[in-house]
């Protein structure tokens, strides 16, 4: 079959991004040819700053070299600048006379510095910095000139000015604006800035406008509106950019301050589509890379016919790439009515921040000094979550290090790069920064899988974010985009296909990937655990559990263990056991020469190293329940010993804890799900760290959600104080019932309180008693005749048997 | 001399899913993809040994079940980023039974 053509204008990141993601989808399904005005293989151009200030070298920021385009059968037209599109016959028509026909043509053009209509404007020594060429021709200049002018006090002028003085230049910048960087800075960030930089050698001349530059040949002087002259060998103009639509408006696509596309990132010409800083959408033309990457993404989706993706706009943020200065901004930042201001100010230690709320979330946040929570407060604004429960210290920003096993490390930047990172899989800081420097790293994903860094149990994911922004600087903004997808098969957020299993009443796993157009044929390891729970969750019984959606763990009912044997947990209710029990347990242990028998840290005794195929009989010697101690179910209730026996005890917290642990049994959760009952405040159960924790005091028992005692802790928050035992199973049984209906999966109740905020929860499951008691209700209905998968009638046989030869 | 060995039926395999072959060389994981064809792979995975009869199968994937790596099952090969590879064996589906080349 003959393959579409894919022409492309423009080799520059965005556009090129476009390519890896499409060839990541449909690797054959186009001859792609390529056209770039400039003479180089796609680079980053976010590095020519540091290229300026000599901290890096061209060579050094090349993406994508000769190699990759050869590698993958693409058609390289460099320093070919394309003039003219022929929409009739589909061909496109470079400067030197090469033309190519497409089937579907992408502009990624990408824009061009805005150059002020100020006399002398053609001057030579007159410049924008925008590329290879111009970093060049800086560099050169600064070889033979003293004196430069930058006009424009935004990022891109300030590191200009920045790479210039470092270079040994005498710079002045100049700007329009009462202070810097006036879009992501307020005033007294903006004039903690200038102060730093002034400390560097940096001039400046605020409020003030150019009237004209002045020279014969070569520039020499820029005068001023109000008459004043500076001399100036060089000028650097940063004062804006302009979408270069040039090429699509003559050929006769709508363009409005870039070329207009739709949230497929299509522009109104048939086959024509646009991504980049070219292309406005919504009527923003952005100028980060963050966000043109992810257009690169959507628009890759619909090049590869998979029509699934939508772009519906980014919130972006702010670094400076200039060393030495720390400087993160992102979102609302202005305030006004409405809105709240936190403010921190230590003007002799050079830190501010400044955090904008608006009824209880983050719509905005400033920083000098201190950035090392930018990320964390970049998430917080993207996500739209709710920080009512933390607002008191916000300001102090997130220690979201977790709390073990790092060493309370916070300053990734002060790390040394043999210092281990992620615990899971023993990579050090210097591996990462390798591989993000290398490896043209952008994004947290992209960096789990390049070096499984944070890909485990993700406890060291704010530092790993950290690692990344410091080594990328500006280039790094927090994966951007509002709602993440449930994973790579598909673009619908976890809420939305959740929502789509109940309102298009979806039974099958089969049936959710056709109706909701998954790009897999049959998803991957992620999606496919977390759809079966959403479909078991959402339809009791109706829905068909499918074990080969579910990891080995819950398929065969045991923890895997490193050599592939599995451990036994039997449920002992309430951590009560009996010599018959234990008997038992003991003559499986001789029978089947368990080499350990541990006490588990959930009160109950685990065996280890049985093999596979053994694992029916164990459980049938046995004769004892399942403690799905493997699964994402409920685990243990853990109690004490109450008021049976402790002289302390006000309540039976043992007996509660049995009666729970009967009544919730054989329940799957979002994520494990762990309950103690302690009989009074001392609180020898360790109620407090459990996703329910429930206090037995003199007048009833206090209940408690949303405890973690694990990677990070967390202590659970008092949701309701009630008198009687049936009070407790269905106050208990709401709030799980509703962390079972919206929390994503793999969310433990901590994360999901986070998510919702504490009001939420009270709201749903103390003050309104009608919905409290319908929850209660569908949990019970959902664990109706639930059985015991250990029993022999729940079996199946070709799970557990070895074939042989 | 090609050597096939009859193994099971197609049916003895779940959908998606696989069984364990023992043998004296050790385990042979014997997997079954939704088009329903047939795959054997050394089960040890290259990461650290993990068995990948254990692990969830997707498209013409595993996943192991310890740290979870995926292995493309025609070629035995870890999926990049990761490097690596099990040995793959040949097998042949005829009239309902797989036969394993020994
Ligand atoms: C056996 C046990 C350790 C022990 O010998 O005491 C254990 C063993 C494992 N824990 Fe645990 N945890 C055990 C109690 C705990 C506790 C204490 C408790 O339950 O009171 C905690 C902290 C409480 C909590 O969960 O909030 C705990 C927090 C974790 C975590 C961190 C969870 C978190 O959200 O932060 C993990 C990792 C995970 O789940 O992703 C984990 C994961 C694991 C895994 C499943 C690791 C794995 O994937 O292989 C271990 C399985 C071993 C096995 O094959 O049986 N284990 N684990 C305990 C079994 C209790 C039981 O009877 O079911
Ligand atoms: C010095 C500097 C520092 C920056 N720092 C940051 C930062 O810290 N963080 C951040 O997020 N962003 C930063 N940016 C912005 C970022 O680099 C851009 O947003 C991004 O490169 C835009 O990608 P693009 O593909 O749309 O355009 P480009 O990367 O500019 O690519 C467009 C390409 O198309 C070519 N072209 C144009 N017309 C034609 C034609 N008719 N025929 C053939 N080729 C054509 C151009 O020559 C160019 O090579 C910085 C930019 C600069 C210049
Ligand atoms: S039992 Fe828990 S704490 Fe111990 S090694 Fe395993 S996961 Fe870590
Ligand atoms: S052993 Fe297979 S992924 Fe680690």
């Amino acid at each position: 079959m003959q393959k579409l053509k894919l022409v492309m204008v423009g080799n520059g990141m965005a556009g090129v991004r476009t390519l890896e993601e499409l060839l990541k989808l449909e690797p054959d399904l186009y001859d792609i040819t390529v056209f770039g005005a400039e003479p180089y293989p796609n680079y980053n151009r976010i590095m020519l700053s540091p290229v300026l200030a000599g901290e890096q070298e061209i060579q050094d920021i090349i993406l994508n070299d000769l190699d990759w385009y050869a590698q993958h059968n693409i058609t390289l037209h460099l320093n070919k600048k394309v003039v003219r599109i022929d929409r009739q016959s589909k061909t496109v028509h470079a400067e030197d006379g090469t033309s190519a026909s497409y089937d579907r043509l992408l502009l990624a053009t990408g824009s061009k510095p805005f150059i002020l209509p100020v006399p002398g404007k053609e001057l030579d020594g007159v410049i924008g910095y925008r590329d290879i060429h111009d970093t060049h021709a800086m560099i050169e200049t600064a070889k033979q000139y003293r004196h430069a002018v930058v006009i424009g006090g935004g990022l891109l002028g300030l590191e200009a000015a920045n790479g210039l003085a470092l270079r040994g230049m005498d710079v002045t910048v100049v700007h329009l604006m009462p202070w810097l960087m006036e879009r992501q800075l307020d005033q007294v960030s903006a004039q903690m800035l200038q102060r730093s930089l002034e400390a560097k050698g940096l001039k400046f001349r605020l409020g003030t406008q150019t009237e004209s530059l002045l020279g014969e040949g070569r520039v020499q002087a820029i005068r001023f509106k109000d008459g004043t002259e500076i001399p100036a060998d060089l000028v650097v103009m940063a004062v804006g950019i302009r979408p270069d639509t040039a090429l699509a408006a003559s050929a006769g696509v709508h363009c409005d301050r870039g070329v207009v596309v739709d949230d497929t990132m299509q522009t109104y010409a048939p086959g024509i589509y646009a991504v980049g800083e070219c292309a406005a959408h919504r009527g923003i033309a952005y100028g980060l890379v963050a966000p043109l990457f992810e257009q690169a993404k959507v628009c890759a989706n619909h090049l590869a016919r998979l029509g699934i993706a939508r772009y519906q706009g980014s919130v972006t943020s702010t670094k400076l790439k200039v060393t030495g200065i720390d400087l993160f901004s992102a979102g609302d930042f202005s305030g006004g009515e409405g809105t709240d201001e936190v403010v921190l100010h230590d003007a002799a230690g050079g830190v501010y921040k400044k955090l904008v709320l608006r009824d209880d979330t983050l719509i905005g946040a400033v920083m000098v000094g201190d950035t090392k929570d930018g990320a964390w407060y970049f998430q917080l604004i993207r996500d739209g979550k709710n920080v009512a429960d933390m607002r008191d210290h916000l300001m102090f920003g997130q220690s979201h290090l977790g709390n073990t096993g790092h060493q309370g490390q916070d300053s990734a930047a002060a790390m040394p790069d043999e210092m281990e990172v992620c615990g899971c899989n023993g990579v050090c800081k210097g591996t990462i920064v390798k591989a993000v420097k290398e490896q043209g790293l952008f994004t947290l994903d992209e960096v789990r899988k390049h070096t499984k860094a944070s890909a485990s149990c993700g406890s060291c994911t704010g530092l790993v974010e950290q690692i990344l922004a410091s080594t990328l600087g500006g280039a790094y903004a927090a994966q951007t985009g509002k709602a993440k997808p449930l994973c790579g098969c598909t673009a619908l957020t976890h809420e939305e296909v959740r929502k789509s299993i109940v309102d298009e009443q979806l039974l099958s796993i089969p049936q959710v990937m056709q109706q909701l157009n998954w790009s897999t044929p049959n998803g991957c390891a992620s999606c496919r655990p977390a759809l079966n729970y959403y479909l078991i969750c959402a339809w009791p019984r109706a829905a068909k559990d499918d074990p080969q959606s579910r990891l080995i763990n819950e398929r065969a009912h045991g923890n895997i263990q490193k050599d592939g044997t599995f451990s036994v947990v039997p449920r002992m209710h309430g951590g009560v056991t009996t010599p018959e029990q234990l008997r038992r347990i003991a003559d499986v242990a001789d029978k089947y020469q368990v080499r350990t028998v541990k006490v588990t840290g959930g009160q109950r005794i685990d065996l280890f190293g049985i093999k596979k195929e053994d694992l029916p009989q164990v459980w049938a010697d046995l004769d004892m329940p399942s403690g799905y101690a493997y699964g994402k179910s409920l685990r243990t209730v853990k109690t004490c010993v109450g008021s049976e026996w402790c002289r302390f005890g006000v309540q039976d917290s043992t007996q509660m804890g049995i009666d729970i642990e009967h009544a919730l049994d054989r329940m799957w959760t979002p994520h494990k799900f762990k309950i103690a009952v302690s009989g009074c405040p001392r609180n020898c159960a360790e109620a407090a760290i459990k996703d329910v924790g429930i206090i037995g005091v003199d007048s009833g028992w206090e209940i408690y959600v949303g405890g973690n005692g694990g990677i990070k802790t967390e202590v659970a928050q008092f949701l309701v104080k009630v008198k009687t035992r049936e009070e407790v199973m269905e106050y208990v049984g709401a709030f799980t019932q509703l962390y079972r209906e919206e929390a994503r999966y793999l969310d433990r109740t901590v994360h999901y309180i986070e998510r919702v905020g504490m009001d939420h929860i009270k709201q749903r499951v103390v003050e309104d008693a009608a919905g409290r008691k319908a929850m209660y209700d569908r949990l019970l209905f959902a664990l109706e005749g639930a059985q015991d998968p250990w029993a022999k009638q729940n079996l199946n046989p070709r799970e557990y048997a070895p074939l042989t030869l | 001399m090609e050597n096939w060995i009859r193994i099971a039926t197609l049916d003895d395999i779940p959908a998606l899913g696989s069984r364990v072959v023992k043998t004296p060389q050790g385990d042979i994981a014997l997997f079954r993809t939704a088009d329903d064809q047939v795959f054997a792979l050394h089960d040890r995975c290259p990461h650290k040994g993990g068995p990948l009869s254990q692990g969830m199968v997707f498209g013409h994937t595993v996943a192991c079940p310890l740290h979870g790596w995926n292995i493309n099952l025609e070629s035995g090969e870890a999926v990049a980023p990761d490097v690596g590879c099990t040995k793959k064996l040949a097998t042949r589906l005829e009239a309902g039974e797989v036969y394993l080349l020994a």
